[in-house]
């Protein structure tokens, strides 16, 4: 059994970043996210696993030296909100197009524009529909507690080598400022030998140059990598969806959130359970890949679906694509930074569903 | 087991520390925890508070408007959270800079004068202890001993000359803390 | 005489390095990029580090170098070369990295990320190309662009009243404690060429020895983007370019050479 220890959900991602044996840390201070760089320089990594940690000059330089260090093979990661993440959309849009693997770490507030420093999951789409330009994808995992902030991030820089694409930890100023009981994993070793075939660690005799880039103006040969990377999400949609079901068997209407508002929902399953409403809660642990053929199965005998987040109705668009019209979706949100709370929401799926 | 208490006062008094050695003392017991402030421009002054849920089962929300405890240390928290202690549950608070006192017949209300207890003592940062003592007395959820293992594990190295003084704050609360009568 | 009779090994007067590849090279005739990718190369070469180097292209004209380079390569964002080098360089303090950019690339979008890695000291090399113009996207302005200097977004010459002032990016960065060796040179001649070619040997150098980021200009022509013969355009580049951009080393061992 690891360590346990009562940590918040941004200093425990920075621990377990230390653990798993990133390499590299680069980042940039943006509420609420702020614990994660100075758990790390608090740390002094470099003494402990001989992790880089760098302050950047802004979100653009953070990102592309995820970049730089990402193309030599390294577990590179870094961490912002909102702002600093649509800042960071050009630097993830060319890692996916030069098949790069990293960990970006979104604690999103309130926005658009500069916002709020409150939460918020208005973020749904700029991280699972892509983000910045082309056709791409990023993986995208959604912590619903400190232990998974912290289990997450060895997950992560699996999934982001195993496809050698970015992977996002999208969570909430909710779940980043929260304390809990975290069971830490033991520490991990630092890659010290890893594939070759791919980094840019210098050309060596015995090997072709390894060149990263996004760029091909030749369409057809581009269409073709396009193709390559299409084929790339395909296997994970077929591989890595992840979600949590709870009480959803016999349910009548299912709660579908993620993150903190599936805390919250949590809670209000089990108030309308002790009502005697049957109800229960899907939870997408994986936001891409979703988990629509879950939710398509459940739309099959319940009565109804009602989607809570933290925006104004990003998420609930794949629930519907998921259900199509076999059965009715309801939609539940406060935005601006606002939380419901449980009994707020158990008054929203009485009065849409049992008339009040 | 399960428990869920706010803490609300001004920035400045202990108030996430106060929360965070209580929640420790939680997962020493083997509770589920989970402790959330209120973060922000908070941190800079004006109003903080916190949730603290202990329990014996795994937490769902964190966020919760209800409470069984409100802990509440100045005028602008007791009148924003009188209303959201749960009928039989508790309100403690201290008097010092309340002018309106809390009025509700429903449920248990203590005071403890920990600004004034805390003014006598050598250090005036005894003040969070003396409230979690008294708030301990009324409710020992967690053991004494516990609460002094939670204290070392959050604060810092170079504090823990404090905790001698932290200890007879804790002590202090619990022997201060008093029953209001009302109606 | 037939061709066969000529190439023998006695009358070897000239080989490419083996660092660049047979790739035909996309720049213009004229443009002094080619000679730049080939003396960086030669250096490499020269000094044995070929397989320990990252080189960094950007975007802009030599947003292609890799396909020249013989090296190991990465392609990034418009401006982010020193930042990408920065996270190569901080997970392989032992490798070398150099990034090599134009003057929109390195004097615009890139001006954040090119003063922080010289003010943090970076063990890293830039080699930087400033033609006045962007060429890559049909001859607009630049941060470097002349005073009255024409170009397809000032057609009437740069008015410094309305469009700001041409930018010196490398005396700025010479001023800042983390830049070790900083030089301006030229390509256009075979006398300058072996000036810019010990400055770029001399930037590696200081590399090698872990001293702070070197940094070396290469003013250079772009004849098309100038609208210019070849010959016309290195007349212009040195009556106009070189008055504004004086040729030669700039900060030597740490310190600012004084003039």
């Amino acid at each position: 059994m690891g360590e346990t220890r009562l940590m918040k959900g941004n200093e425990a991602i920075a621990e377990a970043a230390i653990r798993a044996g990133c390499d590299a840390y680069f980042g940039y201070p943006i509420t609420p996210q702020s614990e994660i760089i100075e758990y790390l320089a608090s740390q002094e990594p470099h003494k402990r696993t001989g992790m880089v940690l760098l302050q950047a000059e802004s979100e653009l330089g953070a990102i592309n030296m995820v970049y730089g260090a990402a193309g030599t093979g390294k577990k590179a990661m870094t961490s912002s909100s909102s702002p600093g993440i649509s800042l960071m959309q050009e630097g993830l849009s060319y890692m996916a197009g030069s098949e790069l693997p990293c960990l970006v770490v979104n604690i999103v507030r309130g926005g658009p524009g500069l916002g709020t420093i409150q939460p918020s999951q208005a973020d749904y789409f700029q991280a699972t529909k892509g983000g910045g330009h082309g056709d791409y994808k990023l993986i995208v995992l959604a912590p619903a507690s400190v232990q998974e902030m912290s289990d997450f991030v060895p997950l992560a820089f699996d999934l982001a080598f195993k496809y050698r694409n970015p992977v996002m930890i999208l969570s909430d100023g909710v779940i980043g400022q929260m304390m809990e009981k975290v069971e830490l994993f033991d520490q991990m070793p630092r890659a010290t030998e890893f594939d070759q075939t791919w980094v840019t660690t210098g050309k060596t005799a015995d090997r072709e140059r390894n060149i990263h880039s996004s760029l091909d103006l030749d369409p057809a040969r581009f269409e073709k990598h396009n193709h390559h990377l299409q084929e790339k999400y395909k296997k994970i949609i077929e591989n890595e969806v992840r979600f949590e079901k709870i009480q959803c068997d016999d349910a009548d209407y299912v709660l579908v959130a993620y993150g903190s508002s599936s805390r919250i929902c949590q809670k209000t399953q089990k108030l309308a359970r002790e009502k005697g409403i049957k109800a229960g809660l899907l939870r997408p642990i994986t936001l891409f890949p979703f988990p629509y053929e879950e939710i398509e199965k459940l739309a099959n005998h319940v009565k109804g679906f009602l989607a809570v987040e933290l925006s104004a109705g990003q998420m609930v668009e794949d629930v519907e694509l998921a259900v199509g019209k076999k059965t009715r979706i309801e939609f539940y949100g406060r935005i601006g930074g606002m939380i419901p709370t449980p009994t707020e929401i158990l008054t929203v799926l009485e009065e849409k569903y049992l008339g009040g | 087991m399960n428990e869920e208490i706010i803490i609300a006062g001004f920035g400045g008094q202990g108030i996430l520390s106060m929360g965070s050695i209580l929640s420790y003392s939680g997962i020493i017991e083997n509770r589920e925890v989970s402790w959330m402030p209120s973060y922000g421009p908070e941190m800079r002054g004006g109003t903080a508070n916190v949730t603290v849920i202990l329990s014996s089962e795994r937490i769902s929300s964190p966020i919760i408007n209800t409470y069984d405890t409100a802990i509440l240390l100045n005028q602008q928290s007791l009148d924003k959270f009188e209303n959201s202690v749960r009928p039989g549950g508790l309100l403690l608070y201290d008097t010092n800079g309340i002018t309106r006192h809390p009025e509700r017949t429903d449920i248990s209300i203590y005071q403890v004068e920990a600004a004034a207890e805390a003014g006598k003592m050598a250090s005036t940062k005894t003040f969070n202890m003396i409230v979690l003592g008294a708030y301990l007395k009324i409710k020992p959820l967690v053991k004494f001993e516990n609460v002094i293992t939670g204290l070392k594990k959050t604060l810092p190295e170079r504090h823990h000359h404090l905790i001698p003084l932290n200890e007879e704050g804790l002590k202090r609360g619990m022997e201060i803390v008093k029953e209001v009568q009302l109606g | 005489m037939e061709v066969k009779d000529i190439i023998k090994e006695e009358n070897l007067v000239f080989k490419k390095t083996g660092l660049l590849t047979d790739k035909i090279l996309s720049y213009c005739p004229g443009c002094g990029h080619g000679v730049a990718h080939r003396i960086v190369m030669e250096v490499i070469e020269e000094m044995g580090i070929a397989e320990d180097t990252i080189g960094i292209a950007p975007v802009g004209c030599s947003v292609l170098a890799y396909e020249f380079m013989n090296i190991d390569m990465q392609q990034v964002p418009h401006g982010r070369a020193p930042a990408t080098a920065t996270g190569i360089k901080r997970c392989w303090p032992d490798k070398f990295v150099f990034t090599y950019q134009g003057d929109g690339d390195l004097a615009a979008i890139g001006t954040s990320e090119t003063i922080h890695a010289c003010n943090r000291g970076e063990n890293i090399t830039i080699i930087f190309i400033n033609n006045g113009i962007y060429g890559m996207t049909g001859g607009q302005m630049a941060p470097t662009t002349l005073p009255g200097m024409k170009s397809s977004t000032t057609p009437y010459g740069r008015d410094v009243e309305l469009m700001g002032n041409p930018i010196k990016m490398t005396e700025l960065v010479a001023h800042l404690p983390g830049t070790y060796y900083i030089s301006r040179q030229a390509v256009h001649t075979p006398l300058s060429v072996r000036r810019a070619k010990k400055a770029i040997q001399k930037a590696f150098e200081t590399q090698k020895q872990n001293k702070g980021l070197s940094f070396v200009e290469i003013v250079s022509n772009c004849n098309s983007g100038w609208k210019m013969t070849p010959i016309q355009a290195n007349k212009w580049m040195e009556e106009n370019m070189f008055p504004f951009y004086p040729l030669g080393d700039i900060k030597v061992d740490g310190k600012i050479i004084d003039k």
